[in-house]
């Protein structure tokens, strides 16, 4: 380094040159200022790759790798195609993503109100309330399983039992079982994308409009209603995402008939147990590719909205 | 005073009312359920539940899992949240992403992915079968199903943070002769104690609770299984009072970890924390 | 200790916030970097103490190339303008870390630890707030607790990044003389960054203007008023 501004002083290499002659040198500096970058990218990228990413290439390989089964390429692919346009895999998938899509629009439709009331009233009990909205993330879900299975059970259940009786309603082991429990599961999602939109939303906004003469439920539908649109649409997919990929709060209230009430998480784990490792995978690159889209969807959302405010 | 921004107060009621309803009869309800069906016997039956044999395998078993995936992905959040919040390079987005995927996908796929690499005919199955390594069905399968479905959580939580920490406090240690050591221990630890607290409990709350991908990847042998599945284990034997109990155990815990969340919550909304005398 | 930058470029993805900046402090000397915000000044600084890296260019302490040096091996007190105090520990602590971290052979004993915070505290005239948390303090007390922070470690030189910036009136001025007159017993060659003029004229020997990622003219305060010798230096100087 030391000869480079002596060729400088001597006026035979221009200064430019001589960025370009630092720039030479500095190729083995370091990098960063702060220590530690390659000791935990290192760790951060080994461990993802470990746990994340090779498990998941393994299960996106297994779909196209001929095995002892089907020694062909086509025979595997063939074979995939067979299992997951099977009709009863496509009977699990309308399941799933009808009945998470149902929940979904309910915990919308629920839980703007919750956010609502907890936002902008103030009653007692309104932090035990607050609270008890996590109360589904926190639960292991086979817990919420069992005790929804024990409230809503037609027979013995402390409500479903009367419904059962005095509506003819049968809660367990039909569709509206899945439909409660996805429900519970998904509830929070909701509430929680809402209720930091909710608080932000200047009230001079709705008092701009209430002064410009339109009466409540018009401020609702013009204007706190758009402004939370892309929260509320973000909370739902969330919860219709949770929903898809449930299992453990649905094997105890669901029978899991086939055709009927069966899931496709339920129908993968058939599969696993009868040793049909390639169905199964493709049953899971089907599941993989609907919480891709469900993702993408989430994305999309949340760029239009912050594209629209900016601009 | 009515205000023009004033909900009527039907709709007041009405909003309130819902919400109560709601909670109660989807949240409260249930839980209260739990804990009513366990305690229904009396403490004595409740407490021989607990202790029988297959309750006991399935909690220690729960424990021990539990002990290694926190500690593992817990030092993972830590790298991941240092090295994405105090350097720049390329792919880091790509890099947050990635680590969110745990999150969308079903747990069942956490569990699948581990049964196609280890099981009978998976990947290594064959080579494994030679060699009398059992993964799958086994202690190190539910290991790495579970480190897969909670795998973000640490992370998660302790990149907004030290984003909004920043790295001045870091440059200041480095300035007056820290080494990479000194710095995190002495400067960055102290800052995000409680973050990487609030992680770990929420980490630890999924891995003791997770269903989907365990059953997956655990066998049905009875010593193999943890809480969760010993718990609908128990439901299809129709010995419900045992599934209860083990239930209440659990739930408990999620209550613990729910207190400690909003806790820390609490906290860290707390301006400058000032340390008591 | 002397400085010296010789031709030194930085970029920030395409914003070039160094252009072929060189730049020599003489031992002792009290030198002011001076400019509109976004000019560079800052990120000088921060190459010098080690905290960028440039992407050209070399940096010297007393002769010795340190621009391979990670900041924690070149010695150099930091005033960081947010002052960058640890917030979890007491000003004690805060002043005592640089020799806490010392390598063992090197490190100092307790009661030596505590003696020569004891001494920066009455050089700062903060004695009596070692048990003090940053957040109970005000702004210029922070900010004398950072500058004892970084003479602690008895650094080759001084850099100060906006060190009045965020004070009232009064306390700058407080704190402007008393720089001036600890640079005049010590003597320690020292940098500071400023965009206010006042402050740059007041209290450096030299005044380096910087604009652009350039530097506009070095020198004495009357040379810069008097002799401005381009457009930007003369407009900057009479606004």
């Amino acid at each position: 380094m030391n000869a480079v501004p002596s060729a400088l002083e001597k006026g035979y290499v221009t200064s430019t040159e001589e960025t370009a002659l630092n720039n030479q040198n500095n190729r083995s500096r370091r990098r960063h200022i702060l220590p530690g970058f390659h000791l935990t990218l290192g760790f951060t990228i080994f461990y993802l790759s470990a746990i994340v990413l090779i498990p998941l290439a393994a299960l996106v390989a297994k779909v196209v790798t001929p095995t002892f089964d089907y020694p062909g390429f086509s025979q595997v692919i063939g074979h995939v195609l067979k299992v997951v346009t099977d009709t009863r895999a496509v009977d699990s998938y309308w399941l799933s993503f009808g009945l998470s899509f149902v929940a979904a629009l309910i915990n919308g439709v629920f839980g703007f109100i919750a956010a609502w009331a907890l936002i902008r009233y103030e009653f007692p009990g309104k932090k035990i309330l607050d609270a008890l909205v996590d109360l589904p993330f926190a639960m292991p879900t086979s817990v919420a399983g069992l005790a929804l299975t024990q409230v809503f059970s037609n027979n013995g259940g402390y409500i479903g039992q009367w419904l059962y009786e005095w509506f003819g309603w049968q809660i367990s082991y039909t569709r509206w079982g899945i439909l409660i429990a996805l429900v519970f599961i998904g509830f929070p999602f909701v509430v929680r994308t809402l209720q930091p939109v909710l608080t932000d939303l200047a009230s001079d906004v709705e008092e701009a409009a209430a002064c410009l003469g339109s009466n409540r439920w018009q401020t609702f539908w013009r204007v706190i209603l758009p402004s939370v649109r892309p929260a509320l649409i973000t909370g739902v997919m969330l919860a219709f995402g949770r929903g898809v990929g449930e299992y453990g709060s649905i094997v105890f209230i669901s029978s899991m008939i086939p055709y009927s009430t069966e899931i496709t998480p339920q129908l993968i784990i058939i599969k696993l147990e009868e040793f049909d490792y390639v169905g199964a995978a493709g049953l899971g690159v089907v599941m993989l590719l609907m919480s891709f889209a469900i993702v993408a969807t989430v994305n999309l959302v949340q760029y239009f909205s912050s594209t629209r405010r900016s601009s | 005073m009515k205000r023009a921004t004033t909900d009527p107060w039907l709709a007041r009621y009405a909003f309130i009312g819902i919400l109560v309803v709601f909670v109660v009869i989807f949240l409260l309800f249930p839980v209260s359920v739990v804990l009513y069906e366990a305690l229904k016997g009396g403490l004595g039956f409740y407490f021989s539940a607990l202790t029988a044999t297959h309750s006991l395998t399935a909690i220690r078993l729960t424990l021990l899992v539990a002990v290694a995936v926190v500690p593992l992905n817990t030092l993972f959040g830590v790298c991941a949240a240092w090295a994405i919040t105090h350097f720049r390079f390329c792919g880091k987005a790509l890099l947050i992403s990635l680590i969110e995927i745990p999150l969308w996908v079903s747990p069942v796929i956490g569990g699948l992915v581990f049964a196609l690499i280890f099981g009978q005919k998976g990947w290594l199955g064959p080579w494994l079968d030679a060699h009398h390594i059992q993964i799958l069905f086994a202690y190190p399968g539910i290991v790495l199903a579970t480190a897969f479905v909670t795998f973000p959580f640490v992370a998660r939580g302790l990149i907004p943070l030290m984003q909004a920490q920043g790295s001045a406090e870091e440059e200041a240690a480095l300035t007056l002769g820290a080494n990479g050591w000194q710095l995190f221990w002495r400067v960055t630890f102290p800052k995000i104690k409680w973050g990487i607290l609030y992680g770990m409990i929420l980490c630890n709350a999924r891995a003791m609770g997770e269903f989907g991908a365990v059953s997956v990847v655990a066998g049905s042998v009875d010593d193999r299984i943890t809480m969760p599945l010993q718990i609908e284990q128990y439901y299809l034997d129709f010995s419900l009072p045992d599934a209860f109990a083990l239930a209440s155990l659990l739930l408990l815990l999620s209550v613990v970890t729910l207190v400690i969340k909003i806790g820390l919550e609490w906290r860290h909304l707390a301006p400058n924390y000032v340390r008591p005398h | 200790m002397s400085v010296t930058v010789h031709n030194v470029s930085k970029r920030f993805e395409a914003f070039p916030a160094l252009k072929d900046v060189s730049l020599e402090v003489q031992t002792g000397e009290l030198l002011a970097l001076l400019g509109p915000s976004g000019s560079g000044k800052t990120t000088l600084l921060r190459v010098i103490a080690g905290l960028e890296i440039p992407d050209a260019g070399q940096v010297t302490f007393a002769g010795e190339d340190v621009t391979e040096k990670s900041a924690y091996e070149r010695r150099a007190g930091f005033v960081f303008q947010s002052y960058a105090l640890f917030q979890h520990m007491t000003v004690f602590e805060n002043i005592a870390f640089g020799l806490r971290v010392l390598p063992k052979k090197k490190r100092p004993d307790a009661a030596a630890i505590a003696k020569r915070v004891g001494e920066l505290l009455g050089l700062i005239q903060l004695e009596g707030y070692e048990k003090r948390l940053p957040a109970q303090l005000s702004g210029g007390q922070r900010q004398r607790v950072a500058l004892a922070r970084a003479l602690a470690i008895e650094p080759r030189v001084l850099l100060l990044d906006e060190p009045f910036g965020a004070l009232d009136a009064r306390v700058r001025k407080d704190l402007r003389r008393w720089l001036r007159e600890f640079h005049d017993r010590t003597h320690l060659t020292s940098l500071f960054v400023t965009h206010d003029q006042d402050e740059a004229f007041e209290l450096a020997d030299r005044v380096v203007i910087f604009n652009e990622g350039r530097i506009q003219q070095i020198g004495l305060p009357a040379e810069l008023r008097h002799h401005p010798t381009n457009d930007f230096v003369r407009a900057f100087l009479e606004v």
